[in-house]
């Protein structure tokens, strides 16, 4: 009882299948207050239909979510969003065609939740002046009038976290944000996200970069075939066989 | 006549606008005909057999249409591109075809009587829609609606409601069309379901994106100059429609984002603040 007090997110038997393809196969697991907590796995594991399922984009076929204490399973991803649930995307989802400064403005908290009402809003000096201070931790503000189209890969990684925080939400979801970079942009992006976990109350991210899943999190899971096979601290997780046979082949030399 | 050229030219301004206002969050709308004729019609109906006066009838026809529009578009919302293209068609065709079926407003004869339209009645309508878009292009509701227009599912993992932001904009579109019809109708004194059929709502759409459609001013521009040329080319006799086909095709050939596309989007986020 006192672990789900503490819980920001408790997911339970949590399963999604597309035409008979099991990709998730019965997932619980909670998210607590103050972590990182690293989901990884091989591809088609599961991770991303995980982030999908729980932030509204598709139904579960079963399970449970709940989120601060509230049941919000079926909720739409809008829902979800406004309750303080926010998440970037594999493939980098921002407003290309809007600057630096309407991808994040856009996403202010008092104006989303009051679309309407957002129309009488004649002075935005003050969400102005917030989401240039969000921008500057993120090294971004020098950039502000720039298209979010012409942005650099790393740079637009980094927006679509500054966007996804513009909400003020309690729980970030994080759907491979090193994918495509070097060792190099994979450190800063590292620092990055340990910036952004002062703004939140927990992150969960999704990597395949087992050096970065060793580093990062607090508490690492691994799903293969839509299974939840290991759980705990990174070292020991990335030590256990089973989880080097997923990952790596059973001789732990393959790929 | 000056006056019918003003009534004319200010109602086709306000019809690209009711245009632009649905595609602002991302539908583009061929229903647009079809609420001008519920304008028409309900207004007509309001004035001649309720002896209400113009405007507050005008009115009441826009919400009649807007209620329509947000009653048809919310199953028709959950589809997107050009299936809802295709709703937005269903719509007029149905509204033509329903109007042509009542015998209390005339069946496909027509429906008569209706006069008091003034040249100011239309100038004070584009002044106060004008001002409503402005005003818009200035509120952090346009970065929302751009958001929608752009990316549905970013917008809604930002916690955008989607639908509503399309419904209402629906509405409001319909709204604008309906009263623009109003005034319309009550300047021709008679009309006829013909009048409001298909190619009137591909007519409406043309304007906006003539005249171009990522920025408020675009459209009216575009409404201007295609009640124009017809006029201008009128000299040319049985030539006129082809006249009037080859300058649209050159207009989008030589500006195919619209005549005042000029302004990308950069530009409005720099003048917000």
């Amino acid at each position: 009882m006192n672990v789900v007090a503490q819980s920001v997110l408790v997911v339970e038997g949590l399963s999604k299948s597309f035409r008979g393809l099991n990709a998730l196969d019965s997932v619980s697991l909670n998210v607590q207050s103050g972590e990182i907590l690293g989901l990884m796995g091989p591809n088609g594991a599961g991770k991303s239909v995980f982030i999908n399922v729980v932030t509204g984009l598709y139904p579960a076929d079963a399970g449970t979510i709940h989120y601060g204490g509230r049941n919000v399973t079926g909720l739409a991803s809008y829902e979800l969003a406004r309750l303080g649930i926010a998440r970037t995307y594999q493939n980098i989802r921002l407003l290309r065609r809007m600057t630096v400064l309407e991808n994040v403005l856009v996403a202010t908290k008092e104006h989303i939740d009051r679309p309407l009402r957002s129309f009488c809003v004649w002075n935005q000096r003050s969400f102005v002046t917030a989401a240039k201070r969000l921008l500057e931790q993120f090294h971004l503000v020098d950039k502000s009038d720039w298209l979010a189209g012409s942005l650099a890969y790393g740079e637009a990684r980094r927006l679509e976290i500054a966007r996804a925080l513009a909400g003020k939400p309690s729980l970030l979801f994080l759907d491979e944000p090193a994918a495509g970079m070097n060792e190099r942009e994979t450190e800063e992006l590292s620092s990055t996200i340990r910036a952004s976990h002062k703004f939140v109350e927990a992150i969960v991210i999704i990597e395949h970069d087992v050096a970065m899943m060793r580093n990062l999190p607090h508490r690492l899971i691994v799903l293969d075939s839509g299974r939840k096979i290991a759980e705990g601290r990174p070292n020991d997780v990335l030590a256990q066989s089973n989880v080097i046979e997923a990952y790596f082949g059973t001789d732990g030399t393959d790929d | 006549m000056m006056q019918d050229y003003i009534v004319f030219v200010g109602v086709n301004m306000v019809l690209a606008w009711s245009v632009y206002v649905i595609l602002l969050a991302g539908s583009l709308s061929f229903a647009n005909g079809g609420f001008m004729a519920i304008g028409a019609y309900a207004s007509g109906v309001l004035t001649v057999k309720f002896g209400m006066p113009l405007i507050p009838a005008a009115l009441i026809a826009g919400l009649i249409a807007g209620a329509v529009g947000v009653l048809v578009g919310f199953p028709a919302l959950r589809t997107r591109g050009i299936y809802l293209m295709l709703v937005t068609v269903g719509i007029t065709v149905s509204v033509k075809a329903v109007i042509e079926s009542i015998d209390y407003v005339g069946g496909i004869q027509g429906f008569g009587g209706m006069v008091g339209t003034r040249p100011w009645h239309v100038i004070a309508l584009v002044i106060l829609v004008g001002c409503g878009l402005w005003f818009l292009s200035k509120s952090p509701l346009q970065r929302i609606l751009d958001a929608v227009r752009e990316d549905e599912l970013s917008a809604a993992s930002l916690g955008i409601n989607t639908v509503y932001v399309k419904l209402v904009c629906l509405g409001v579109g319909a709204f604008l069309a309906a009263v623009a019809g109003s005034f319309y109708a009550h300047h021709l004194i008679h009309v006829t379901p013909d009048q409001f059929g298909i190619v009137v709502s591909v007519f409406i759409v043309l304007y906006a994106v003539l005249g171009g459609t990522n920025n408020m001013w675009g459209p009216p521009i575009g409404g201007v100059i295609m009640t124009l040329i017809p006029e201008v080319v009128r000299g040319l006799e049985s030539w006129r429609p082809t006249a009037f086909g080859v300058i649209i095709l050159v207009l989008l050939l030589i500006r195919p984002d619209g005549l005042l596309a000029f302004r990308d989007v950069t530009t409005r986020a720099k003048k917000i603040w």
